[in-house]
């Protein structure tokens, strides 16, 4: 995949080679600075002043006792605070007025922003906000998520609300075997281990905000945008994130310290407690999922529903679309899908690691088991029985479509072939062991993104690109990659990344980020390549080249673009203390060239253990008289704990996509996708009972025990 | 967060003398509970008197083969104590369960039964409360209890006592000794925690000014055969949602003693007293099992949703002592 250019020999690839983190050193030992933790002088402190009411008006707010406290600068709330603009579109559509903080006095939900003090230290900061006293007019409030809310519809949002083809009722009723079942996904939240913190200050009339984000020129064009501002007149850095997961774009906290910032004159910085982030910065909707399939005798499906619901604000709307997996996974003559939404008075959900697939794997692919258990197939037979040729929905070709040889090669791994079909048979001690499988699938995007590339008199370049490393590799993948654009060994290439000085690029989201961005730093460093094949002096400036996908990227043509993966897990089950253990995992997958198989690795484990959590663990309680969080803490929140990740392998096949100048598709968010499918089918085989409801807690399992055969 | 002063006692008596029994001041131990209630506005002491200088950092064996823990020993010390490991290996055990490596090398013995509930509405000060402001309510009855209080609970509170060494210490018969400023005193460990009722937000007998100098375990011959479980909804670095600490003596198919201990059933660790009663004296079978642990759980009231945990503690009851009683019998 490299540029080869007339008299310079071809190197060895770099892509494809493990490489250790470039910044692995400075983040170990605490030399690298995360968006807190960069100096200012004269740097002030703003404490957010969060609602406890879920609905209502503010009445007043009593700041002259907080004004009077020690250290206090200033309280912003929507009688003075600066006017910003919401009536725009930015690069994921209407922005959530949930960051246009102080606006207007409604409350929309409990953990609305509703004042923002400003102190000299963060200490003094917080003890005011803490003390102030908010007089509200409290209305009654409806923050429970049930699956028959009257009030649901259909939403449009990045796909259409609503598919259909053929006559389902007909095709079910001609089904020899049909699943007709309710599944449910609770409350999720993103909680990445840094805090969203973010320091604003205007320098020489440049506004400046030191940030950790997910895209550097997206925050840009948000704050831009709200502030009125000549995006030229705006400077986002993020140079190291400690997780995003979808959670870091504009929130509150930058908008409100771009506020202090430019009311005071001086940098204001705003941190958010781990408590308010379960208010602040989005979420994964609850989801209700009904899946009927409907299928002969031999498996091959007729019929198939899938049909989500998820909950919203009552000022945005984001639609959770759990049932888009279908339209990608199987095809049946009649086949119905609709992703709806109901408003609550609660924060507005957003984009969380595998948004749709994610829930929505976990309902389509346990309703797959329970259609081959019904038909007597094995699952992975009965899958690979109704592998479509085309889009079920779209009609348009698959560009590589590996699912097949996923199974084949996992179910090989995993030992697959003698799996003793029966639920309920195994025994180790007081354990009950069962193993379970299901398919995964994320789509594979580019957006168009700039880069430039400098040689240097020295034989070294430089790459800048506004890229953001959230954890998942991408400075040493693009390192990698500019490498092999250049023709030269890694460690002649220092790659720049989180700083919107940079020019336009994709966000880190959507699977999308290091296979845009390689694209531009590709562009970019065979562009400069050719250059200096001119022979040309290299100047002290260096030589520097800029690259622009757009045109490359939109000359994509329409097709069915997906990773794959195949999931494998064995569970142990004690039905009499309700305790369910993963004892192994396996995840192969089809994505596309792997850049870096040390750090791709990773973000496969890290996803399929967030499936861990997402099967057994993760749930945020609301509580419906406050229609606040439970337990809002990562002891209240329970993710998966070392003692709770088995021996885990992730491995992939060859699947390099053509249609990319590296290959690359995209692994950011897959290894999440039907892992908490694979576990709840192996629950079941290992116990003989369905646990259509997540997480699969223990006292599930006990009462389930004592109860009916499904949970 | 507010201003607090710090001071450090280097001895029992300048540490109750710096404390005065003045309310706004804490004891400071490994810090691992307090720290995180101030962060959070739970506990807002205008001063903390640092207490882990003082020598009482050690574990001592007595000629009458007790055992006397001092009040800053550190969980993982206690946890890795020969004659812990070797006389009541339930207590040992139970430390392990809990929290995490580097906590439990903070935490002291002394913080450890003092630990507030984890009760999610104790620790958000904008939800009412009646442990934490009294006269508040409980939203908890109402609301989120899934691993809230089935025995002794009151409509006042259902919140649970967090910790594993406590329901240990509870089945051993454990005495606590505590120094004022009017001298030293002691209190057995089952009279230590008070009764819900409707003062929730009493949670001890400790006299106002009191520092907790040490635990005293009686010998307990039946300990050296004793196991904890613990149940919780991962497999580590969570509270419990049911516990166990048990202590079995079988002789010729027959239970001669027997201690039983529940965790995160109630507002302290619960003795099973009635439990007890049934087994000594019956066959040791998973019968007398079963009627030992029904008679316990008798009195258990659940709420709606946490009536599994009834079923919990009557499994853990009957696989506990199985296994206690074979590996006896072994």
């Amino acid at each position: 995949m490299t540029t080869a250019t007339t008299g310079i020999p071809v190197r060895p690839a770099s892509v494809g080679t493990a490489h250790t983190r470039i910044e692995g050193r400075d983040k170990v030992t605490g030399a690298a600075q995360y968006a807190a933790e960069v100096p200012f002088t004269d740097l002030a402190h703003g404490w957010l002043v969060l609602s406890t009411i879920a609905r209502g008006r503010i009445r007043a707010l009593d700041t002259d006792a907080v004004l009077a406290m020690p250290g206090v600068l200033a309280v912003l709330d929507h009688r003075n605070a600066p006017r910003v603009e919401t009536d725009y579109v930015g690069f994921l559509g209407k922005p959530d007025p949930t960051c246009a903080v102080f606006q207007h006095d409604r409350v929309p939900h409990l953990g609305w922003p509703v004042a923002l003090v400003v102190a000299e230290t963060s200490e003094q900061a917080r003890e005011a906000a803490e003390s102030l006293v908010v007089h509200y007019e409290q209305e009654p409030h409806d923050v429970e998520f049930r699956g028959d809310h009257p009030d649901a519809y259909p939403v449009d949002a990045i796909m259409p609300a609503v598919t259909g083809k053929g006559d389902l009722e007909a095709a079910l009723a001609a089904s020899a075997v049909v699943v007709d079942a309710e599944y449910t996904t609770p409350e999720e939240h993103h909680n990445p281990m840094e805090p969203h913190a973010a320091t604003a200050h205007w320098d020489g009339g440049r506004l400046e905000l030191i940030d950790s984000n997910q895209g550097a020129t997206w925050v840009l064009g948000d704050l831009a945008k709200l502030f009125s501002l000549d995006p030229a007149s705006v400077r986002v850095r993020s140079e190291h994130v400690g997780g995003g997961f979808g959670s870091k774009g504009v929130r509150a906290h930058q908008v409100a310290a771009v506020m202090a910032a430019t009311v005071l004159q001086r940098p204001v910085r705003v941190v958010l407690t781990r408590r308010q982030m379960f208010s602040l910065i989005g979420y994964r909707s609850p989801t209700t999922q009904r899946v009927r399939l409907g299928a002969d005798a031999d498996g091959r499906l007729r019929a198939l529903e899938h049909r989500s619901l998820s909950a919203t604000s009552t000022v945005h709307e984001f639609v959770e679309p759990s049932a888009g997996v279908a339209r990608v996974m199987y095809d049946a003559g009649a086949h119905h899908t609709a992703n709806r939404v109901v408003r609550l008075d609660v924060p507005t959900p957003t984009f969380m690691r595998a948004p749709g697939e994610a829930p929505g794997s976990f309902a389509l692919e346990a309703a797959v088991d329970e259609l081959a258990e019904k038909c007597g197939i094995d699952p992975i037979e009965l899958r690979l029985r109704n592998e479509p040729d085309k889009g079920p929905v779209s009609g348009l070709p698959f560009s590589g479509r590996n699912l097949a040889a996923c199974f084949r090669e996992g179910a090989r791994r995993f030992g697959w072939a003698d799996r003793d079909p029966r639920p309920a048979v195994r025994r180790d001690g007081r354990w009950l062991l069962g193993t379970g499988t299901a398919a995964a699938s994320f789509p594979s995007g580019a957006a168009p993104s700039t880069a430039t590339a400098t040689a240097h008199p020295d034989g070294t370049f430089t790459v800048r690109i506004s890229a953001a490393d959230i954890g998942t590799g991408a400075r040493t993948a693009l390192t990698l990659v500019a490498a092999d654009a250049l023709q030269v060994p890694p460690e002649r290439v220092h790659v720049r990344i989180g700083d919107s000085d940079f020019g336009p690029a994709m966000l880190a989201g959507g699977s999308m980020g290091t296979r845009s961005w390689s694209w531009a730093v590709q562009a970019a460093g065979g562009e400069l390549l050719e250059r200096l094949a001119l022979g040309t002096d290299i100047p002290p400036e260096g030589i520097t080249v800029r690259s622009d996908t757009a045109a490359a990227v939109g000359a994509l043509t329409p097709a069915e673009r997906h990773s794959f993966g195949a999931q494998f897990a064995e569970v142990a089950v004690d039905v009499t203390t309700g305790e369910v253990r993963v004892r192994r995992m396996l995840g192969i997958f089809a994505a596309g060239r792997i850049v870096n198989p040390l750090t791709a690795r990773g973000q496969f484990l890290g996803g399929m253990i967030w499936g861990i959590s997402m099967a057994l663990h993760e749930e945020a309680v609301r509580d419906r008289a406050s229609g606040g969080p439970v337990g809002a803490d990562l002891a209240g929140y329970h993710v998966a704990t070392h003692a709770d990740v088995p021996r885990i392998e992730a491995d992939w096949i060859e699947d390099t996509d053509p249609d990319d100048p590296v290959g690359i598709k995209g692994i950011g968010e897959i290894g999440i996708v039907g892992a908490a499918a694979a576990i709840a089918n192996a629950v079941w085989h290992a116990t003989g009972v369905r646990h259509r409801n997540l997480p699969i807690r223990p006292d599930r399992v006990l009462s389930a025990r004592a109860g009916a055969p499904d949970a | 967060m507010r201003e607090f002063e710090y001071q450090r006692a280097f001895d029992v008596a300048g540490a109750v003398a710096l404390l005065g029994a003045d309310p706004d001041t804490r004891f400071l131990g490994g810090g691992t509970n307090l720290v995180d209630l101030m962060k959070s506005g739970v506990e807002r002491p205008a001063r903390l008197v640092d207490i882990r200088e003082l020598p009482l950092d050690e574990i001592q064996s007595a000629p009458d083969g007790s055992l006397r823990i001092g009040a800053t020993v550190t969980n993982g010390d206690l946890a890795a104590h020969p004659e812990v490991r070797r006389r009541f290996p339930a207590l040992a055990q139970a430390v392990l369960a809990g929290a995490s490596g580097q906590l439990r090398n903070m935490a002291t013995v002394g913080g450890n039964l003092l630990q507030r509930t984890r009760c999610g509405y104790f620790t958000d000060v904008t939800q009412p409360c009646n442990k934490r402001v009294p006269g508040t309510g409980c939203p908890a009855i109402e609301g989120e209890h899934h691993n809230h209080a089935i025995l002794g609970a009151s409509g006042h509170c259902v919140a649970v006592h967090p910790s594993d060494m406590a329901v240990a210490l509870a089945a051993f018969d454990a005495v606590v000794h505590f120094a004022t400023a009017d001298g030293p005193g002691e209190v057995p460990l089952a009279d230590f925690y008070l009764p819900v009722g409707d003062t929730p937000h009493r949670e001890t007998v400790l006299p106002a000014g009191a520092l907790i100098t040490g635990i005293t375990l009686p010998p307990a011959p039946v300990a050296a055969h004793s196991r904890y479980r613990k149940i919780r909804e991962r497999a580590s670095y969570a509270f419990a949602i049911g516990s166990l600490a048990a202590a079995l003596d079988v002789q010729d198919g027959v239970v001669r003693d027997a201690r039983l201990a529940l965790g995160a059933v109630a507002s302290r660790p619960w003795r099973a007293a009635a439990a007890e009663r049934v087994l000594i004296g019956a066959p040791a079978d998973a019968e007398t099992y079963v009627a030992a642990a029904d008679a316990e759980l008798a009195a258990a009231r659940p709420l709606p949703h946490n009536g599994y945990k009834v079923d919990l503690v009557r499994n853990l009851v009957v696989a506990v002592l199985t296994e206690l009683a074979e590996e006896a019998a072994r």
